[in-house]
């Protein structure tokens, strides 16, 4: 079943096309990635789903409804969550803060003040920061910051949850921590849809590849089919 | 859980002492004199001001200068309604008033950012004056306006009401769900939208609130200067003065604006009383050394001694 639907997504910065006329789709279950060179366009994407822009025409469809044209908040509520690039914590808050914001406002139909630090709670216990949930989240390491960003859109109990470089900045253990906890959301039974540089990430994890170039989808495929897409190769490498 | 328990032990303390203040202030007309009558609800109404100003601007982070419009609104308003109708009604009708502008503004203005709203918001106080101005001369051809006489004791009491709700609504505001959202909008508004708050409706209805303690404290003050035009009822002191005490009492804590505002309102009297050509200048080098001296006002200055007398313990943060 198809859970993510986008017909001839297209975005313009003034005359420039950031994404243009792209089809793609996540399947309920699955661990998606999205790759490209920088200015590909991914996160323009991802800004496109989750309605931190707007875009020019096309249609992006949640569960057969169409989200595009919501607001931001009600694409969260509807089961979309996302992290994002630069890290976006709450600093000057305590880690539960951050997260008790996404069980109190995030989720479809609200929760009393008991339910949302339970949920909160359980959150941080499943990225393993309930010891530090009394810190402010600014005094956190990078690696933390991105589990913390991961527990609060958790918090959200999203259906489909957008990472945007998880694991960009974070060294060899970091990085193997990060993809153990994508397949553990995964087998929660929540779909991912996941942009990354780092291939070796990538290839391990993902059901699925889809690869953008200057706004434009050239390639889509199992990791295997990817790495061996001579059209995929020559963007990459040159030719 | 235990950190219920750590905040009703916290809670005590203060909450006798704001016991003790709250008897205090409700027999102190009985007892005290005029002059000192007047002086303390000079003070109630500065603490409105700034803690009204405080439940939006403080974590948000968007500074309003819009205080005076709303002071003004609700002093016209009781010049206009104060004769036909009851003295709870026009107050409460200031306080709708404003608020109703409050919901207005907010609604075209909050998506400006940083300093564009501050411009904005104090425009707004420009703009209301001008056009009174333009009304007053042009269609009714008068200028100005009488407004109905209260006694001091009245408008004591009627400050001491709107003061008592208003602090309890800030401690219900900050201490909910909607209290962190505000937080989190002013740490990072995109990152609130994607976390399911609904931003826009959020500051424009907490702005709103906001206003309306503020209208009503023009309402009732109004009648203590028996005579107003839109000079007196739109001083862009009024959207200063909040702003600058909520600074120098620090927004840290919750008491903090209260303790600047009552310390700012009490010396500014003393000021003018003791020196009246030098007190403006006095009351400009206070703030500079403040602000350079005391960032966090002077409740960071509190919680530096204190950490200094607790380092050596382990301290619950």
């Amino acid at each position: 079943m198809r859970i993510l639907e986008g017909e001839k997504v297209t975005k313009y910065f003034g005359g420039l096309a950031a994404i243009s006329n792209v089809d793609f789709h996540v399947d309920q279950g699955e661990i998606v990635g999205l790759i490209g060179p920088n200015g590909a366009g991914k996160t323009t994407l991802f800004n496109l789903i989750s309605a931190a822009i707007t875009l020019n025409s096309g249609v992006i469809r949640f569960k057969d409804r169409k989200i595009s044209g919501l607001k931001a908040y009600q694409i969260c509520r509807t089961g979309v969550a996302r992290t994002f690039q630069s890290v976006k914590v709450f600093g000057n808050m305590p880690v539960l803060g951050n997260v008790l914001l996404g069980s109190f406002f995030g989720t479809s139909t609200g929760m009393s003040s008991a339910d949302a630090t339970r949920e909160a709670m359980e959150s941080l216990e499943f990225v393993g920061l309930s010891a530090m949930r009394g810190t402010p989240a600014k005094d956190l390491t990078l690696a933390n910051q991105k589990r913390l960003e991961v527990a609060r859109a958790l918090a959200t109990r999203p259906e489909l949850l957008l990472l945007d470089e998880l694991i960009a900045g974070l060294n060899a253990t970091e990085t193997a921590q990060a993809m153990e906890l994508v397949t553990k959301i995964r087998d929660r039974g929540i779909t991912i849809l996941m942009i990354e540089h780092v291939m070796k990430a990538i290839m391990s994890v993902c059901n699925r590849i889809m690869v953008l170039h200057h706004g434009e989808k050239i390639a889509e495929g199992t990791p295997k089919e990817i790495a061996n897409n001579q059209t995929v190769i020559e963007v990459y490498l040159g030719k | 859980m235990d950190i219920t328990k750590v905040t009703s032990k916290r809670l005590f303390l203060p909450g006798i002492i704001f016991f003790f203040l709250a008897v205090l202030a409700l027999f102190y007309p009985l007892y005290a004199p005029a002059y000192y009558v007047i002086q303390l609800t000079a003070i109630f109404m500065y603490i409105v001001l700034t803690m009204s100003w405080v439940i939006f601007s403080g974590p948000t982070g968007y500074i309003s200068l819009a205080p005076a419009a709303f002071f003004g609104v609700g002093i016209y308003t009781s010049a206009v309604l104060g004769k036909a109708l009851s003295l709870p009604i026009v107050i409460c009708a200031g306080g709708l008033v404003s608020f109703c502008l409050a919901l207005l503004v907010g609604a075209l203005t909050l998506r400006l950012r940083g300093i564009y709203f501050a411009i904005f918001t104090f425009g707004l106080v420009e703009l209301i004056k001008q056009l009174l101005l333009y009304w007053e001369i042009n269609i009714t051809h008068t200028r100005g306006r009488f407004v109905i006489l209260v006694s001091n004791n009245t408008i004591y009491y009627v400050m001491l009401a709107i003061l008592a709700i208003l602090l309890i609504t800030a401690y219900i505001i900050r201490r909910s769900k909607y209290g962190l959202a505000l937080q989190s909008i002013g740490e990072d508004e995109e990152a609130a939208a994607h976390t399911g708050i609904n931003i826009t409706a959020l500051k424009t209805v907490i702005f709103a609130v906001s206003a309306i303690f503020i209208g009503a404290t023009g309402a009732i003050m109004a009648t203590r200067w028996t005579y107003i035009d839109p000079y007196i009822a739109f001083n862009p002191l009024f959207s200063f003065m909040p702003v600058l005490m909520a600074i120098f009492g620090g927004m840290g804590q919750f008491y903090g604006p209260i303790i600047g505002a009552t310390i700012f309102a009490y010396l500014e009297e003393v000021l003018i009383t003791r020196f009246p050509y030098y007190y403006m200048l006095i009351f400009g080098l206070i703030l500079i050394i403040s602000i350079l001296f005391l960032p966090n006002g002077l409740v960071g200055l509190l919680q530096k001694w204190r950490k200094g007398d607790l380092a050596k313990q382990d301290e619950n943060p």
